[in-house]
């Protein structure tokens, strides 16, 4: 072994049904190193530090690079892309552990796909009549561009999700990744058409009233979303709507 | 008769666009991916989507961008399909802008252009340095409001296995493994869509994501559809070095002002920036004055290569040249490449607004793909290609931004066409083989589950990283290249001994990477051997000992057909019809 290891303690669970157990890797150090890349060594020789074989670690990841949102995990007790973690930044042992408030697939990988249902269910989209040439689109001046775009910057990491303490069952919360986007539609030129329908949306059980403004959303968010800006824009707005919708009975 | 069923198999742009072009149609889409379509690799492409809008007043015109391009692709591509994809850009621009996309904006609130490699002209739209992630949410947004009005179902964590053929070799659907319950299935389908993307995998390491394997293409180059050009990978010059992979450090940067360079004297002690002007060598500026850091990306890559080998003027002796943003104010770094430059900072922990950053030339983009005909169909009828996955657009060099628009357009294409081919198709007899490919995949997953041998897949794959980055990028020997053939040969033998560390049946990443591997190991051969039979220089494939291009012998396509003892290869005429080849020289003041 190298001079300079690196010891990642791991949260195992096969399945679903089966009991979560932690192993511990030891692994040569190599410059540059990340979590991911930790994981890439394990897969390529699964065998634990007290040299018991291993099956390699089942985790979500794609682009490495920090923009596609997959590998979102629990390193070191905090939510964080596994990819953008390098191991010198990190206390040793490092302890990785899946997301805890979504389903566990197995290892590390989680079933994240409440996100994009609620994305769906706020018509998170800019309803264009087709996909025909019709022109130019509407004008938008670069001080809009530059509020809009760093909320359309969301990976859908769902960072902001697992750090907020009123996202559970109970609630049933949007969460902080949703609102924004629904913030991001609501000022487009074109999307605020369907205003209305996202605010009402919003409404009610689940909606915006159950953000408690914890603010660990923003804290988190490995894309500096300006989230609780948007949540408490957006908070005035639903009311404003409720009240709106309650006066025309 | 009932609407046809098509199968759109990936879900980056390419995917989404053909999706779109159905739902819209009144077709109904079962869209395939491995990962959520919002994670596809399509978002790792930063710095913009050309178009030949001419809103700065340069004169642009899309027979420029057409001329660009084909010039950029040392001529190789067909030129018809690219000038249509030309004439078809701003359209395409439009229509992003009016999905929501939100590009960077001049003071009066019209779209702004950058410029990039291989053109004079301000012809690149962009949003920051994320334009491919601004670009697929947009397509992705759309498919959502299709599927939320039932005319998209999703497969997500399903991934394609093969096509499924009937007893005249006609597509009936396919059979895909679900990855986390590990179930084998068939699906119908009256056409299929491949939109899966590049190859990067083939290299180890390259500025691809994990998913980019060239699996899908490669199983269908297995069941007879040809492979074309796939000796043309292109080596982006600007890469961070990376344990896992090679970042992409975008041609933006050079687009705003980025200026390559190395000091003259090797191992200068001096702190970077205490290196006066004169002690910096510019040398893509002083070789190519006219274009100077924005050559095209194989031009750029070659002269890295020549400075850090031939001269020995890498940093430090080691493979890197700085590229410098430092003499730009902040402001506009951070308006116009705040992603790319974040990405620097978070995984090097250097901010490249104040020091210049390390680069070096990484695997990038794969030229060629599946041989489609002006429609987007393969040579197997009912299997149509878009995006990388395909060969068409870029001939033997892509030009920067012209990835996001070949995949828009190419998806596109093949939505309508893939659907007025559906209408016309006759019934299939029996279960249009269904049954017998399903057996098929089941055996070679059955013997891959109980297989007994010692050699690790991830092991192997680096093997086959090593050798193809070695003997098959940036330059190429006939020698090396034969090497590199021996090897994969060597690996496809170790591979029956391949051994799985883990047999579960349930989200087994190993079992599904280890049938990858297979199929990225027979489309190895058609890259390294692809590149053994092409004796020229032209566009990103370069061989010292042959250095010149050779329009008599090998202006032509590669295509290569999938035998048991390895590909076989033929060759095919190029529309030159629009444009005469010239000869390419950035050099030149031509």
């Amino acid at each position: 072994m190298a001079d300079k290891t690196v010891t990642l303690e791991i949260k195992r669970q096969a399945s679903p049904d089966d009991v979560a157990v932690w192993e511990t890797f030891e692994l040569e150090w190599r410059p540059g190193m990340n979590v991911v890349s930790a994981m890439m060594e394990v897969a390529a020789n699964p065998v634990t530090k007290d040299g018991r074989p291993t099956t390699p670690i089942t985790y979500d990841s794609n682009c490495l690079e920090e923009i596609c949102g997959s590998c979102a995990m629990r390193i070191n007790g905090k939510a964080r892309m596994a990819c953008s973690s390098l191991v010198d930044n990190l206390e040793q042992p490092i302890k990785v552990e899946p997301l805890s408030k979504f389903p566990l697939v197995r290892d590390l990988q989680v079933d994240r796909s409440v996100l994009f249902e609620n994305l769906k269910a706020v018509k998170a989209w800019v309803p264009i009549d087709g996909t025909y040439d019709l022109g130019s689109g509407p004008r938008v001046f670069p001080q809009q561009q530059e509020v809009s775009y760093p909320l359309s910057n969301c990976i859908s990491c769902t960072c902001c999700m697992e750090v907020c303490p009123q996202f559970n069952e109970e609630t049933g919360f949007v969460g902080a990744a949703t609102l924004a986007q629904v913030k991001l539609f609501n000022d487009h030129p074109t999307g605020k058409v369907l205003k209305e329908e996202r605010l009402r949306a919003l409404a009610g059980d689940g909606g915006i009233q159950e953000c408690g403004f914890a603010q660990n959303c923003v804290e988190v968010c490995p894309k500096q979303l300006p989230l609780t800006n948007a949540i408490s824009d957006l908070g005035r707005e639903v009311l404003l709507q409720q009240v709106k919708d309650a006066l025309r009975g | 008769m009932a609407s046809p069923r098509i199968i759109v198999v990936g879900g980056g742009l390419a995917g989404l666009a053909a999706t779109i072009k159905i739902a819209e149609a009144g077709g109904v889409v079962e869209l395939f991916s491995i990962v959520p379509v919002k994670r596809s690799h399509s978002v790792c492409a930063q710095g913009g989507i050309n178009a030949a809008k001419n809103l700065k007043g340069e004169g642009d015109t899309t027979a420029k961008h057409f001329d660009d391009t084909i010039y950029g692709g040392d001529f190789l591509a067909n030129q018809s399909p690219v000038k249509a994809m030309c004439d078809a850009a701003p359209a395409i621009i439009d229509l992003l802008d009016r999905m929501g996309v939100p590009f960077n904006r001049t003071p009066e609130g019209l779209l702004d252009f950058r410029r990039f490699g291989g053109t004079l002209y301000n012809r690149t739209a962009f949003a920051g340095a994320t334009t491919g992630q601004q670009l697929l949410y947009a397509l992705d947004e759309q498919v959502r409001r299709h599927e939320s009005e039932g005319k998209v179902k999703k497969y997500e964590g399903w991934e394609f296995l093969s096509a499924v053929l009937d007893s005249n070799g006609v597509a009936r659907g396919i059979t895909a493994l679900d990855l986390r319950t590990m179930e084998l299935r068939s699906f119908a389908a009256d056409a299929i869509i491949l939109a899966t993307g590049g190859n990067g995998a083939l290299f180890g390491k390259s500025t691809n994501s994990v998913v980019c394997t060239g699996s899908a293409q490669s199983a269908i180059y297995q069941q007879g559809a040809y492979y074309a050009n796939g000796e043309f990978i292109q080596v982006h010059p600007t890469c961070i070095p990376g344990e896992d992979k090679l970042r992409l450090m975008s041609e933006s940067a050079r687009g705003e002002g980025g200026r390559v360079w190395v000091p003259r004297k090797l191992n200068d002690a001096r702190p970077v920036k205490q290196i006066p002007e004169a002690d910096r060598w510019y040398f893509l500026e002083e070789w190519y004055p006219k274009y100077g850091n924005l050559v095209p990306r194989d031009v750029a890559t070659r002269a890295i290569h020549k400075v850090v080998y031939e001269h020995g003027l890498g940093i430090d002796g080691q493979p890197m040249v700085y590229l410098d943003l430092t003499h730009i104010d902040r402001a506009t770094l951070n308006r116009k490449l705040e992603g790319i430059l974040e990405i620097y900072e978070k995984f090097v922990g250097v901010d490249p607004r104040d020091y210049p950053m390390k680069i070096f030339p990484g695997m990038h983009y794969t030229m060629g793909g599946l041989w489609v005909d002006f429609n987007q169909m393969t040579n197997i009828p009912g299997i149509f290609a878009a995006g990388e996955a395909e060969y068409q657009y870029h001939g033997a060099n892509r030009l920067g931004a012209n990835s996001l628009l070949s995949c828009i357009y190419g998806g596109f294409q093949s939505g309508p066409n893939a659907l007025a081919y559906a209408k016309n198709l006759p019934a299939a007899e029996g279960d249009g083989g269904h049954a017998a490919e399903l057996k098929r995949q089941s055996e070679i997953n059955g013997a891959l589950m109980s297989n007994q041998g010692n050699e690790n897949p991830f092991k192997l794959w680096r093997e086959l990283g090593q050798t193809m980055t070695e003997h098959a990028t940036v330059i190429r020997y006939n020698k090396g290249l034969k090497q590199a053939d021996e090897k994969i040969v060597e690996l496809l033998d170790r591979y029956k001994k391949v051994n799985l560390s883990d047999r579960s049946q349930w989200a087994n990443t190993s079992f599904a990477f280890t049938r990858q591997l297979k199929n990225m190991l027979e489309l190895s051969r058609v890259v390294v051997q692809g590149a053994l039979l092409r004796d020229e220089s032209r566009g990103a494939h370069y061989k010292p000992d042959f250095p010149d291009r050779n329009d008599e012998k090998f202006l032509k396509t590669t295509k290569a057909a999938f035998t048991a003892s390895g590909p076989r290869f033929e060759m095919e005429e190029v529309d030159t019809q629009h444009i005469k080849p010239r000869p390419r020289r950035y050099d030149a003041a031509s």
